[in-house]
């Protein structure tokens, strides 16, 4: 259990989650732990299959821990939390509403005066740097765009916490850096607490204040790295020396797990062929 | 700005459609008058379009149109209120949706017009009859896509309302009737035009009502150019009918 910090605005506190997959039970989270204090930013990195996403899930309350808790300024909390605000990995604007009307959701469903969805709609539109997209439909916009006005939709909820799940995964590199930097502008403007889930070392050491690393199956923290490069960052950062070297060092930490995720792979498609009906190898 | 290459895109195939019609027209014309053709069969297409103006004029085509038009939309209205509360009622109950997609399916393609002389016990010669046959034919393609479509609603844009904690109520009304809109208007669209090919058909078949008892009445008078005029008649309607939905289609598909 780790020891609470009087300015935690997050806890997450001994999760286990299990999943059930025919015969055998699989335990993806460990008693993973850690806390987010405010205004920080905290990646989650592992390789794949180490339960990332289901920490992500599980602090925002679309599943349930088998063991553990969340707890948010002292509230212990279960289900979704005004107080935690998602973004996800997928493309997940509606396509239907345009880029203002997306973002004015959350305010829609608080039930805001008309008056004044529309200027905090405008004002998250300006704060991710898309002025003018008002009446645009997603259809109309880049992907980076697009995630851009899904970051924006969760920043107007006003949320304590921004979770984000491997938001640029589907970016090319270039616009994930340039996305990255707007990440940090908003973050560094509002001071937002933000847990950013992602395999992508260098996106984790350029945006983080501090990188938790997990272990792959079971998902278990393994170390937690400080990341103390000077702020306000750009990424201009990922040239330095002292960049390079967190990005080393965490993939020290990482490289071992993710040849056990890869050597686990491996086996698991061995034993799908060897159920898989000769005929079908031949 | 549109260029001339666009121009020609569009305008090229319409073009195309309309001068391979008349053709089509003049050579059966010539054929005709040539005797290639039995012209007590098929009468002259000059004579069809001539019919035209009487069928307007005379034998009041649009009030027998307005007559057809008001039981499509009774049928369409309730296609569309109880296709798409149905096909709602199948995504919420699987056992309900695992029992009945299969029988529904089947429907889709069943010749459900040959079941009017049982409608016709029931309600009558009138146009109940009509509407009913015209809303069971278009209902099942309705409900099958309301069920496609709000089963097809991308797992991330639920997820999303989830985590703005949506009552479920809210999350029927704000994501998965909206994600579901285009492909549920698609079942309409569907339902619709065959509710409107039957309700003609059915009308032909009990001479009654609009556009469908002009045919038959034409055809028993064997007045041949105007019966003809009056099934291109149908065919504008329908025509014109598909084209606006299709033209509200794109509209829905627009931004997606």
């Amino acid at each position: 259990m780790p020891d609470m910090t009087p300015s935690a605005v997050l806890q997450v506190e001994g999760l286990v989650k299990r999943f059930s997959t025919g015969d055998e039970t699989i335990t993806a989270l460990d008693h993973v732990s850690f806390e987010v204090a405010q205004g920080e930013v905290l990646s989650v990195i592992g390789p794949s299959g180490c339960g990332k996403s289901t920490v992500f899930n599980i602090i925002g309350g679309l599943t349930d821990a088998d063991e553990g808790r969340v707890v948010v300024e002292g509230e212990a909390v279960s289900g979704p939390h005004p107080a935690i605000g998602m973004v996800f990995q997928e493309e997940s604007t509606f396509p239907w509403r345009t880029v203002a009307e997306n973002i004015a959701f959350p305010l829609e469903i608080a039930g805001k005066a008309k008056d004044e969805r529309v200027a905090r709609a405008r004002q998250y539109l300006a704060l991710v740097g898309l002025q003018g997209f008002d009446r645009h439909y997603p259809a109309e916009l880049s992907g980076g765009m697009r995630q851009r006005v899904a970051i924006a939709r969760t920043l107007a909820s006003q949320p304590k916490i921004l979770l984000m799940d491997e938001p640029f995964a589907a970016l090319d590199e270039q616009t994930r850096f340039l996305l990255g930097d707007k990440v940090m502008q908003i973050q560094q403007k509002l001071a937002q607490t933000t847990l950013l889930v992602t395999h992508n070392i260098a996106e984790a050491v350029q945006l983080s204040d501090r990188v938790v690393v997990m272990t792959y199956r079971p998902g278990r923290v393994k170390r937690v790295v400080a990341i103390d490069l000077p702020r306000p960052r750009t990424s201009e950062v990922v040239g330095s020396v002292a960049f390079q070297a967190f990005v080393a060092e965490i993939w020290n930490d990482l490289r071992e797990e993710a040849s056990r995720g890869m050597l686990d792979a491996e086996a698991h498609s061995r034993r799908v062929a060897i159920g898989t009906p000769a005929s079908l190898n031949e | 700005m549109t260029t001339r290459r666009d121009t020609g895109t569009t305008w090229g195939p319409i073009g195309l459609g309309l001068a391979t019609l008349v053709g089509v027209f003049a050579a059966v014309e010539a054929m005709i008058r040539v005797g290639w053709i039995n012209g007590f069969i098929v009468p002259l297409p000059s004579a069809v379009l001539l019919s035209f103006e009487r069928i307007i004029v005379e034998e009041g085509v649009l009030r027998r149109f307005l007559f057809t038009a008001a039981e499509a939309l009774a049928a369409g209205t309730l296609v569309a209120v109880c296709g798409t509360s149905l096909g709602v009622l199948l995504y919420r109950r699987q056992i309900l949706r695992l029992a009945c997609e299969n029988w529904v399916a089947a429907l889709a393609a069943a010749p459900l017009v040959l079941i009017y002389p049982l409608l016709l016990v029931i309600f009558g010669r009138n146009a109940l009859t009509i509407v009913m046959i015209g809303f069971l034919s278009g209902l099942p393609p309705a409900i099958l896509k309301t069920v496609e479509g709000l089963s097809s609603t991308r797992r991330v844009l639920i997820d999303v309302g989830r985590s703005f904690n949506l009552s479920p109520s809210q999350q029927f009304r704000k994501i998965l009737f909206p994600a579901a809109l285009p492909t549920i208007f698609v079942g309409l669209r569907l339902g619709l035009m065959f509710a409107l090919i039957n309700i003609v058909g059915v009308e032909f078949l009990i001479n009654f009502g609009g556009l469908g008892q002009f045919v038959n009445e034409l055809a028993e008078r064997y007045d041949l150019p105007a019966m003809y005029a009056a099934i291109f008649f149908v065919i504008l309607v329908s025509v014109g009918f598909f084209l606006l939905t299709e033209r509200i289609e794109r509209w829905l598909g627009r931004v997606r």
